[in-house]
């Protein structure tokens, strides 16, 4: 392998001199700088610390953060299966097997001739489409038999992902149902024009000389505030009251950031936004910049969505080039804003407001102390609008539709619509927009599943509901959900549901604060022990101790909703647990017959006089 | 004129800019304490400082003071949770105290005295850590991080070198060194570093002193931390110079 560090130069120059040489690029460049051997060469490392005046292992701790930068040599073909529970349900798991069998490996490990690796990694928004992977961090849908050994022949031959047939890298819409958002006609432009001829009370008026002055641009954030719309992100915060406060912060220099790092497991609405309506997605953080009075935009565009790129790259050269962003946008003096898009690199904890905050400066994404908060003390630590993709084009929506219109859609407390992600043991999966108030019966009628046993409604931190549940509407009222719907027939255990939601959380922890860090792991080693039949009734007594500690100190809500999965499930599902209990009261964690693994391994056995006799209850 | 917020019933001052934490300690009030350090900025990663703050739950260290908070900290709920997450930072190292230089002076095993701590309470991790041993002067024991990050901050703000970071993510988190072998030797640290005498645990030990104060005459074997810790605190965060803390342990 090269190790000169002249031909790192050669590589990295180019991309040093596209970032400016900015360490708040970091991430960008790292990400970049990858795409040449595969991971970061060490050299490559002194080289960055020294053009970016940057710690050599401050640059190794921000590239150790991220799952997706390696430090060492992981194969020229990555290849990681999304391991969300829908993929798992669609069989993912053995696909993984049979790919490690075809090619000589073990996941996690790199092949001999370094070639390929096989890895899992968290749910890759395919939940529709799955069984999904990442190939080279480009994603693969609908996975089967045939189409795994395929890659893997592809994988032998070092076929060139850029050969490989158009069909894998295929991602559908699957839009099931339209609404106000979906089914809208707006042309670029058209809720710009009509924020410029806002009315002092908030309604459009006749097109006379349209202003940016600064009683005009109020009235955009009281038309947010009269519309009552709320965060699409899952917190449902009022957008005008983030708006206003930002607008009100001191500051010359304000931004806007749109959170698409959509990580939530079974959530891939926004996907379907950035795929097709990327234009109302950046109308909406235009407007918001209007608002605010912010110069900079950046879309946080998670990893796994690299393919989306260059067609929201294509998107945002045609709206400046029709004015719609730039310099003096439709003719508006010093109203001028731009976006650049940001991408991330594997990590789910980054959808948290202050860890997104802290990757865009290019750090690792440990979720900041707040107060202060983002619309005051934000990018940079300046005032900064940050809204997630679907409340962007909701707030788009709004201003065309105006205040009294868009009220009249949903609920009181939950107004306008929603778009729900549904995914699981349906015929249908795919897009659905409902008003606010839908109940989780009617989705499961529309999307025809049958004989269900339980939702699991705005991914594993959100809730999971059984039967007797099923008439219970989405909305802030009764059951809140950034939009993940992921269903389960009465074939599936849910105590899998929530083991596999356990080790996700477990994964994505930061590790900056002590309960979520220790806890998410002793949490998984828990259920772990309950999965291999050691399981107590005193172990679900830890569970639910545990659970008081991280709900009560730990740092974010990552922390906060780790328990969730299996506190739910435990309640709607007691028997899926207890059945695997043993009726002791306590049983040691320490498993002989499995501490004689690494022995069994080393020595290529595993026939019955490998393995310690268990004694029978 | 200053003002005065409620904790465990008692009066306390503060001043403008002070968190609850900095302004209790300063007023003689005790509050749990670990990555918390009276001369860097707050973090608020160890959790211990977690107090009650109108009913809700919140890290005292960062959370500003305010006039008129109800802050409940010496109660047994929290106590509890104060031994469970020291707990979780037994099980998530390797720490064996009797073999330990830092035995005494460790304020991992000084909390877990005064907030008697009397199991495990969870199944140890076992992780593996292996030492680095490869600087003349000074030796880092892996295996009894609690990842507090003083040593990352002193290096970085008080000595400007940078010497230490963190890499991984989760569990998986750990203490790396500046340098491309990963060795200390091959950093710029010096033993008059700040970073020498912050570690709250035995990480960070100088060579060939160790024991040199007999175990059971050492600081907290004295007082414990409760106690101690009050001595420390009313210095301004930015003092540079000596610590008691750090001085005890050396």
């Amino acid at each position: 392998m090269v190790s000169n560090s002249g031909s790192h130069e050669d590589y990295l120059t180019p991309i040093l001199e596209r970032y400016g040489y900015v360490a708040t690029s970091l991430l960008q460049i790292l990400r970049e700088a990858q795409e040449h051997y595969g991971y970061i060469h060490p050299d490559a490392l002194d080289y960055l610390s020294v053009k970016l005046q940057v710690p050599r292992a401050r640059i190794e701790g921000v590239a150790g953060f991220y799952s997706f930068i390696y430090l060492q040599p992981h194969g020229e073909y990555r290849v990681l299966f999304s391991d969300n529970i829908t993929d798992r349900m669609l069989g993912s798991q053995a696909l993984m097997e049979k790919m490690c069998q075809q090619l000589w490996l073990q996941p996690g490990k790199v092949s001999e001739d370094g070639l390929v690796s096989i890895g899992a990694t968290s749910c890759t928004g395919m939940c529709d489409q799955g069984p999904a992977m990442l190939v080279n961090g480009r994603a693969i849908t609908r996975l089967t038999q045939q189409r795994v050994q395929e890659i893997g022949y592809l994988i032998r031959n070092r076929s060139p992902l850029a050969d490989w047939p158009a069909d894998y890298f295929r991602v559908d819409d699957n839009v099931r149902r339209k609404g106000l958002l979906l089914d809208n006609k707006l042309a670029p432009g058209d809720a710009l024009r009509a924020a410029l001829l806002l009315s002092v009370r908030g309604e459009p008026v006749e097109p006379r000389s349209p202003s940016t002055s600064s009683g005009r641009t109020e009235n955009i954030v009281e038309t947010i505030k009269a519309s009552g719309l709320r965060g699409r992100g899952g917190a449902g915060f009022p957008t005008g009251l983030k708006w206003e406060a930002c607008r009100n912060a001191t500051g010359t220099v304000k931004h806007v950031v749109c959170n698409a790092d959509e990580g939530e497991p079974g959530t891939f609405k926004d996907r379907v936004l950035l795929t097709s309506y990327a234009d109302l997605v950046f109308e909406g953080m235009t407007l918001a910049a209007l608002a605010v009075g912010a110069q900079h935009g950046y879309l946080y565009l998670r990893g796994e969505y690299r393919y989306l790129l260059e067609p929201l790259q294509a998107v945002l050269q045609r709206r400046r080039d029709a004015n719609l962003l730039g310099r003096n946008i439709l003719g508006q003096a010093n109203f001028n804003f731009d976006i650049v898009i940001h991408l991330g690199a594997g990590a789910y904890i980054c959808g948290e407001e202050t860890a997104l905050i802290e990757s865009l400066e290019g750090k690792r994404g440990v979720p900041r102390n707040r107060p202060p908060f983002p619309v005051t003390h934000g990018y940079m630590q300046q005032p900064t609008a940050l809204d997630n993709v679907e409340t962007f084009c909701q707030a788009a929506m709004a201003i065309h539709m105006g205040a009294e219109n868009y009220r009249a859609i949903g609920t009181a407390k939950s107004v306008g619509s929603k778009l729900i992600s549904v995914s699981g043991d349906c015929p249908r999966p795919g897009i659905y927009e409902y008003p606010f108030g839908v109940t989780v019966r009617e989705i499961l009628q529309d999307c025809g599943a049958v004989n269900t046993r339980a939702v699991q409604i705005s991914g594993p931190s959100g809730i999971c509901i059984g039967e007797n549940e099923f008439g219970r509407k989405l909305g802030f009222e009764d059951l809140p959900t950034a939009g993940a719907f992921m269903v389960f027939d009465d074939s599936r255990d849910l105590f899998e549901v929530a083991c596999n939601f356990v080790h996700f959380f477990a994964h994505e922890s930061c590790g900056f604060c002590t309960p979520c860090r220790v806890g998410t792991s002793m949490l998984k080693t828990t259920m772990d022990k309950i999965a291999a039949g050691h399981g107590t009734r005193h172990d679900l007594n830890e569970i639910e101790n545990l659970d008081h500690v991280l709900q009560t100190t730990a740092h974010c809500g990552l922390g906060r909703s780790a328990c969730n999965p299996v506190l739910h499930t435990l309640k709607h599902f007691r028997p899926a647990y207890e059945g695997r209990l043993k009726s002791l009261d306590f049983e040691p964690g320490f498993d002989l017959d499995g501490a004689l693994a690494r022995a069994r391994q080393m020595t290529g056995r595993d026939d019955a006089g490998a393995h310690l006799k268990t004694e029978e209850a | 004129m200053s003002d005065t917020f409620q904790l465990d019933g008692a009066d306390v001052t503060f001043k403008p800019g002070q968190t609850v934490m900095q302004a209790a300690l300063a007023a003689g009030h005790y509050v749990p304490h670990l990555c918390y350090h009276p001369e860097f900025k707050p973090h608020g990663s160890c959790k211990l400082c977690t107090v009650k703050i109108n009913g809700r739950t919140a890290a005292s260290c960062t959370m500003p003071a305010e006039a008129g908070l109800q802050v409940e900290s010496n109660i047994e709920e929290l106590n509890a949770l104060r031994r469970t997450l020291v707990q979780m930072l037994f099980a998530e190292g390797n720490h064996f105290c009797p073999s330990c230089e830092k035995s005494g002076n460790c304020v991992l095993q000084a909390l877990g005295y005064d907030l008697e701590v009397h199991t495990a309470g969870f199944r140890h991790l076992y992780p593996d850590r292996p030492v680095d041993a490869s600087h003349p002067d000074i030796l880092l024991d892996f295996n009894r991080c609690v990842l507090c990050e003083l040593c990352v901050r002193a290096s970085s703000e008080v000595d400007g070198k940078n010497v230490f970071a963190l890499s991984g993510r989760g569990i998986n988190k750990h203490l790396i060194v500046n340098s491309r072998s990963g060795l200390l030797v091959d950093t710029d640290i010096a033993l008059t570093d700040k970073a020498m005498e912050v570690c709250p645990v035995g990480v960070i030990l100088k060579k060939r002193v160790g024991f040199s104060v007999p175990i059971g005459a050492r600081r907290y074997d004295q007082r414990p931390i409760s106690a101690q810790a009050l001595d420390d605190a009313p210095r301004s965060p930015d003092a540079s110079g000596s610590c008691a803390v750090c001085e005890g342990s050396s």
